[in-house]
C-alpha cells in the first residue's frame, strides 16, 4: 500500500503542475487535463460523434496485435541468431560485426527505405516494430549464451554429458535469464517504436491515431494516446515479469 | 609353461590394483612448466590428499586425472584406461560447488545419470537413496540458491556418487565453508568413504585437514610443480588432531613444505 502511495508522488505532482500551467488560459496550445480526460471517454465510450468517437478499443486492438505480432516475429529470429553467435566463433566471426553496425541505425531512419521495400501500410509498421524489438533480443541473448559459467561445462562434461548434449541441457537452460532481459526489453521496444511504425500510413492503431490528430491539431488526443501507449507497456511488462518469475524460480535474480 | 599364465595373472592383478597411474606427467601453459615429470600411483580404495602451496600444479594434477586438462607429456592411466576427457568415472567436486543453478537438488543428483540414459525409473531410485544419504531429503526439491555452501557441498558429493564414480576428485572441496561445516563434512565424507570402497583424491592447502583425512599424503612444491614427497598417514581413525603423533606429522609435512 505504501509502495502504491509513494508510486503515485510524482505522477499527482506531474498532473497538478499541467493543471496550474494550462489553467484559465482560454487558447492554451496543451490543452488542461480535464479537456483530456473528457476526451479519453470519449474516444474509449462516444459522445460527441466526431470521427475519433469511440475508436480506442479499435486502434488499441491494432497495436496491441501489431506490437506482439511483431515481437514475435522478431523473437523468432533473434534467438536461434542469438544462440548461434554467442556458441559458435564462425556464426560470431560471421554476424557480429554487422550487427553491431545496423544495431545503432534508428528505427526512424528505417523509414524511408522500410515505405520503399514494404510499401505505405501494415507491413512496413510491422517491419519497423520487429526491427525496434530485434536488437535487443538479439543482444541479449548472445550475452547469455556467453556468461554461461565454464564450470557447468566441467560439470556437466564429468558427470557424462556427450557434447552434442551440451547445448540443450547446459547452454540453453542457463543462457535463459539473458534471453528472458533480451524478450522482456525487446517486447518493451516493441512498444517504444509503434508510433514511429504507424507513421506509414496504416489507417488504424494507436500511433495513427496520434498522427491522424497531431495534423488536425486535436491535441487531446495525441495525449491520450500516450497514455494509453503508456499504460499497455506498462501492463504488458508487469505480465512479463510474472511469466519470469514463475518460468525462472531458480534464479536469485528473477524468483 | 605354467609360469607364464601365473606371472601375466599377477601383472594384471597388480595393474588393476593401481587405480591411477601417473607416468612422466608434463604440464606446460605456454612456456611455463605447470607440473614437471610427475609419476604417482594409488590403489583402489586409498584416500589421497595432495598438498602443496599454490602453484604446485596440485590441482594441475588433478584436472588432468579429470581429463579436464591433458597432459603434455606422460601418460595417465585410470582403471586401465589412458584418459583422453571427463567421464563419469572420474567424479569431480569443485569448491565452488559447480551446481545446476536451474536444477533443483533432485535433478541435479540425478543429472549423471540421465546424461548416461537410465531408464526413469531407475533414476529416482538412486536419487532417492542419494539424498537421503546426504540428509536432504527435506531440501529435494529446493534449488541451489536457496541452499547453505555445506548443503550445496552434499549435493555436489551425491550427484557424483549418485554417477558410480570410482574415482572421486575434490578439488579444495571444504575450502569455502566455516570451520563447523568443514568438520562436519570431513566426517561424513570420511563415513562415505570408508562404507563405499571409493578411491578418493583430495586436493587441500591444509595440512590438518589432509593428516585428519587421508591414508597417504602427497606434498607438492612449485617451480616447477613436483611431488617432493609422499606420506603414508597410519594413525587410527578417528584421527585426534590434538595427540602428540597427529602434531608430529604435522611438524614434519610442514617443514617439508615450508623447508
Amino acid at each position: 500500500m505504501q509502495r502504491f502511495a509513494r508510486a503515485l508522488v510524482f505522477p499527482v505532482l506531474l498532473l497538478l503542475g499541467w493543471w496550474l500551467a494550462t489553467r484559465g488560459s482560454a487558447y492554451s496550445l496543451i490543452p488542461p487535463p480535464s479537456d483530456v480526460a473528457k476526451e479519453m471517454v470519449d474516444l474509449a465510450f462516444g459522445g460527441d460523434d466526431d470521427a475519433f468517437s469511440g475508436t480506442l478499443l479499435t486502434h488499441l486492438l491494432a497495436s496491441v496485435g501489431r506490437v506482439y505480432g511483431a515481437f514475435l516475429l522478431a523473437a523468432v529470429l533473434a534467438l536461434p541468431l542469438g544462440l548461434l553467435i554467442g556458441r559458435l566463433e564462425i556464426a560470431a566471426e560471421l554476424l557480429d560485426p554487422m550487427f553491431q553496425m545496423l544495431r545503432p541505425v534508428p528505427v526512424t531512419a528505417w523509414l524511408p527505405l522500410s515505405m520503399i521495400v514494404f510499401g505505405l501500410g501494415p507491413r512496413s509498421a510491422f517491419f519497423l516494430v520487429a526491427l525496434g524489438a530485434f536488437y535487443p533480443i538479439l543482444v541479449n541473448t548472445i550475452f547469455g549464451v556467453r556468461s554461461v559459467e565454464p564450470r557447468l561445462f566441467e560439470a556437466a562434461a564429468m558427470l557424462g554429458t556427450r557434447p552434442a548434449a551440451m547445448f540443450p541441457t547446459v547452454v540453453l537452460p542457463a543462457s535463459l535469464p539473458g534471453i528472458f532481459t533480451g524478450l522482456r526489453v525487446g517486447l518493451g521496444f516493441a512498444w517504444v517504436v509503434i508510433v514511429v511504425g504507424e507513421m506509414t500510413g496504416v489507417q488504424t492503431g494507436l500511433g495513427a491515431m496520434i498522427m491522424d490528430a497531431r495534423q488536425l491539431s486535436r491535441t487531446e488526443i495525441v495525449i491520450c494516446g500516450m497514455i494509453v501507449i503508456g499504460a499497455a507497456g506498462y501492463l504488458s511488462d508487469r505480465a512479463v515479469l510474472l511469466l519470469g518469475k514463475r518460468l525462472l524460480r531458480w534464479s536469485p535474480q528473477h524468483g | 609353461m605354467d609360469s607364464q599364465p601365473a606371472a601375466d595373472a599377477y601383472v594384471a592383478e597388480k595393474h588393476a590394483a593401481d587405480i591411477i597411474q601417473a607416468d612422466g606427467v608434463d604440464k606446460r601453459f605456454g612456456d611455463f612448466l605447470a607440473l614437471g615429470n610427475t609419476n604417482l600411483r594409488v590403489k583402489e580404495g586409498e584416500f589421497v590428499c595432495l598438498i602443496g602451496p599454490s602453484g604446485c600444479g596440485k590441482s594441475t594434477l588433478l584436472r588432468i586425472i579429470a581429463g579436464f586438462e591433458a597432459a603434455s607429456d606422460g601418460t595417465m592411466i585410470v582403471a586401465g584406461k589412458e584418459v583422453s576427457g571427463p567421464g563419469p568415472d572420474r567424479g569431480m567436486v569443485f569448491q565452488d560447488y559447480g551446481l545446476f543453478p536451474w536444477l533443483t537438488v533432485r535433478d541435479n543428483i540425478g543429472f549423471g545419470p540421465a546424461a548416461r540414459g537410465l531408464p526413469k525409473a531407475r533414476i529416482a531410485e538412486t536419487v532417492n537413496r542419494f539424498v537421503e544419504l546426504v540428509g536432504l531429503s527435506r531440501f529435494a526439491n529446493a534449488y541451489p540458491h536457496q541452499l547453505s555452501g555445506g548443503m550445496k557441498q552434499r549435493v555436489a558429493i551425491a550427484r557424483v556418487l549418485a554417477n558410480d564414480a570410482r574415482v572421486v576428485l575434490m578439488d579444495e572441496p571444504f575450502g569455502a565453508l566455516d570451520a563447523m561445516t568443514r568438520e562436519r563434512l570431513q566426517d561424513e565424507l570420511l563415513e562415505l568413504w570408508s562404507s563405499t570402497g571409493l578411491t578418493i583424491i583430495f586436493v587441500t592447502h591444509a595440512i590438518e585437514e589432509a593428516i585428519l583425512l587421508a591414508d597417504r599424503v602427497v606434498a607438492m612444491q612449485p617451480g616447477p610443480g613436483r611431488i617432493v614427497s609422499d606420506t603414508r598417514i597410519e594413525l587410527p581413525r578417528p584421527r585426534d588432531v590434538s595427540s602428540p603423533e597427529f602434531n608430529e606429522l604435522r611438524r614434519r609435512l610442514s617443514a617439508e613444505l615450508h623447508g
